[in-house]
């Protein structure tokens, strides 16, 4: 089950975009946005280093802004779920960008991290959203690996924000359209897996950079991108 | 390309709108000089556009405090970095004025990476009656010289030189968003994103590091700076903006190196808005002292704000300039406008703020009555010399004839750039490739 033991608040009187079932659909709608949001961000920073002169300004507030996503998740527990859960062969078709952007390509050859994918999608058929969720315990599992002792990031939230949070991004995502899973999913499953753990991303690990001008993001891939991937990046851009 | 980017900049007559936009002509910053005689632009292809007003005659009422183009010239070229492989982008950042000293004008203008002191003179007179060359240059038969003459000076057709006095190179990592002159006349300073340098304006080859916000470890970066200026009148005192809202003033005379700011200014979060885009929109993109040197305006996503130099804990007063994109924001975010960098604006007597907005939309606010207005710079909907027509946006609801929907406004025209005149309520806007010259005929003075 994917919340299974943790409780979650009742968003009586929220609405949400389906306006059908209350209190269930409303947990994944939040979580689908906020996912959302994270994979724009990481994507705008992994397209920052493509540039000629990335605009260091814009950089550090999309990665301040996917941080503090980073930590909302990590306080909430959402970040820890899956971690036990590594087990079976990550369907193709359900690759998604998250799980791509999060993920080293040195893990994924260990066939260290390989999320149950299977075992969620039983579970929630009938949730439109549902590959969007494994997406979410994809990046939960990643990174749970990588910090088993806990989170990297500072937890500066408060629990009493976060009743704020969801009413600040339910007005927020009230004009964000729902992308079609299948199709990100379809441009995704050929895409080299050279792409990033935000960790990765921030701790500099990587070398080798033939990049420009941004410090911060002098930390990508070591791994320069092929041409096919600049052109399906390219794809994604026109999705978003 | 004379005759041709007169017309395109000003429009003193109704042209077919062009669709097409080159790149090259965007223009990417406005300022008046400290009398308002001359406007400067610069765009993104490297070029400056100097306007003059001319002087009112009774002769042509019509033309009277008109601005027409006085000189063009390219003051910055694409360069290479080669070391690094990336293209330097020519496009100007900013310009700003020298106080006049003599007869001469000189202006500082900034790319990314290179500011240059540019002198413009005026040349109205040439000597004529050399005894050894004629007219035309050339050496005249010495035996047809009979008798010595003095040359003299006779008036010519006016003829304006631009020359590049300075160039303060390789000061700058980062990209500069901002220069500022001093009331000293003599330095200025230059700040990119993470440093502020204090120049001598005659000594290109060294420059001293005020400001230095770089982390150590730059995976801990999380606060660049975004703009900063010196006090008008205070040669000491300068402030200093960044992406996370806070303005830094600081004091050279307290150390060299003025990490450490004299005040903070910084208002609190406000915790019923906050959103994972709260960082952003408090990121500031402009500040401006009045000229009074009492107040600081700035302006973030979503308002401009008044502070008093006397209260550092939140500003004095609070505009909203387009608060019905709240809503809107990750759409804004997707599409990047979210990163847009609006300016803003005081008039002379510091009573009214002004800044730029979507859909070619700009905003003036009077801080005395309240009152705010929002006007359009569009060819569409203002033939020259008509009067503008208040626009307003709606948010659902009532809907009034005319009023814009916040769904049809056009993002991709934006004033980013706009200027007020020193004395007169006279403003400049930039839309895209196109300057806008408005008057305010009735109040002409202000007060």
């Amino acid at each position: 089950m994917f919340a299974r033991g943790i409780k979650r608040k009742c968003f009586d009187g929220e609405e949400d975009i389906e306006g059908t079932l209350a209190g269930f659909k409303a947990i994944p709608s939040y979580n689908l946005k906020r996912q959302s949001l994270l994979d724009m961000s990481l994507i705008k920073l992994q397209l920052c280093h493509m540039l000629v002169e990335p605009n260091l300004c814009r950089s550090v507030l999309i990665a301040n802004t996917a941080r503090q996503i980073q930590e909302e998740m990590t306080q909430d527990g959402t970040w820890q779920v899956i971690n036990a859960q590594n087990t079976g062969q990550a369907s193709l078709d359900q690759l998604a960008s998250s799980d791509i952007l999060c993920r080293s390509t040195k893990e994924q050859s260990d066939g260290k991290l390989i999320p149950s994918y299977s075992s969620f999608s039983k579970d929630f058929e009938d949730i439109q959203s549902q590959d969007i969720i494994s997406d979410l315990s994809t990046v939960t599992s990643v990174q749970a690996s990588r910090n088993p002792q806990g989170n990297v990031w500072e937890m500066e939230n408060s629990p009493e924000n976060r009743g704020n949070f969801q009413k600040s991004l339910d007005q927020i995502f009230g004009t964000l359209e729902n992308k079609n899973p299948n199709s990100v999913e379809d441009l995704f499953s050929d895409v080299d897996n050279s792409y990033y753990d935000l960790d990765t991303v921030l701790t500099g690990t990587m070398s080798n950079t033939k990049m420009g001008h941004c410090d911060v993001l002098e930390s990508f891939s070591s791994q320069t991108t092929t041409n096919s991937n600049i052109n399906e990046l390219d794809h994604i851009i026109l999705h978003f | 390309m004379g005759e041709d980017a007169d017309t395109r900049k000003i429009n003193h007559s109704f042209l077919r709108d062009h669709s097409y936009v080159t790149e090259a002509d965007i223009i990417s910053t406005v300022e008046f000089n400290h009398t308002g005689e001359l406007l400067a632009t610069g765009d993104k292809g490297g070029r400056v556009v100097i306007f003059q007003r001319e002087p009112e005659s009774k002769n042509e009422p019509h033309s009277q405090g008109e601005y027409n183009v006085y000189s063009t010239f390219q003051s910055h070229e694409p360069e290479f970095d080669y070391l690094k492989s990336l293209e330097i982008e020519e496009k100007i950042n900013k310009i700003k004025w020298l106080p006049q000293q003599n007869a001469a004008h000189s202006l500082l203008s900034t790319n990314d990476k290179t500011i240059k002191l540019w002198k413009v003179t005026e040349r109205d007179k040439r000597p004529e009656g050399y005894n050894l060359k004629d007219e035309e240059g050339k050496l005249k038969d010495l035996s047809t010289v009979t008798s010595l003459q003095v040359p003299v000076l006779k008036p010519m057709d006016l003829m304006v030189e631009v020359s590049p006095r300075r160039i303060f190179a390789n000061g700058h990592t980062y990209h500069i968003n901002s220069i500022s002159v001093n009331s000293d006349c003599e330095t200025y300073m230059s700040a990119d994103d993470l440093r502020i340098n204090l120049w001598h304006l005659a000594i290109t080859d060294r420059s001293f590091n005020i400001v230095d916000i770089k982390p150590a470890n730059m995976e801990d970066l999380t606060e660049v700076i975004t703009a900063s200026e010196f006090h008008p009148h205070h040669c000491n005192l300068f402030v200093y903006s960044s992406s996370k809202g806070s303005l830094r003033l600081c004091d050279m005379r307290a150390s060299a190196l003025c990490d450490k700011h004299s005040k903070l200014f910084e208002e609190p979060e406000d915790p019923s808005n906050r959103s994972f885009f709260s960082e952003i929109i408090s990121s500031v993109s402009d500040v401006k002292f009045s000229h009074s040197g009492r107040f600081m305006l700035t302006r973030d996503y979503l308002t401009v704000k008044v502070w008093d130099l006397n209260m550092e804990t939140k500003p004095i007063e609070t505009y909203q300039v387009h608060d019905y994109l709240r809503s809107k924001l990750c759409s804004l975010y997707e599409n990047d406008c979210i990163f847009d960098k609006f300016e803003c604006a005081w008039n002379g007597s510091d009573s009214v703020i002004m800044t730029g907005a979507y859909n070619n939309f700009f905003r003036m606010f009077d801080r005395n009555t309240k009152r705010d207005v929002t006007l359009e710079a569009s060819r569409e909907s203002s033939k020259p010399r008509a009067i503008l027509k208040p626009r307003r946006v709606c948010v659902g609801g009532k809907r009034r004839k005319d009023d814009i929907s916040v769904d049809s406004l056009d993002f991709t025209k934006k004033i980013l750039h706009t200027a007020w005149h020193p004395a007169e309520n006279i403003i400049a806007i930039a839309a895209t490739n196109n300057l806008y010259i408005f008057q305010d005929k009735v109040n002409s003075e202000m007060h």
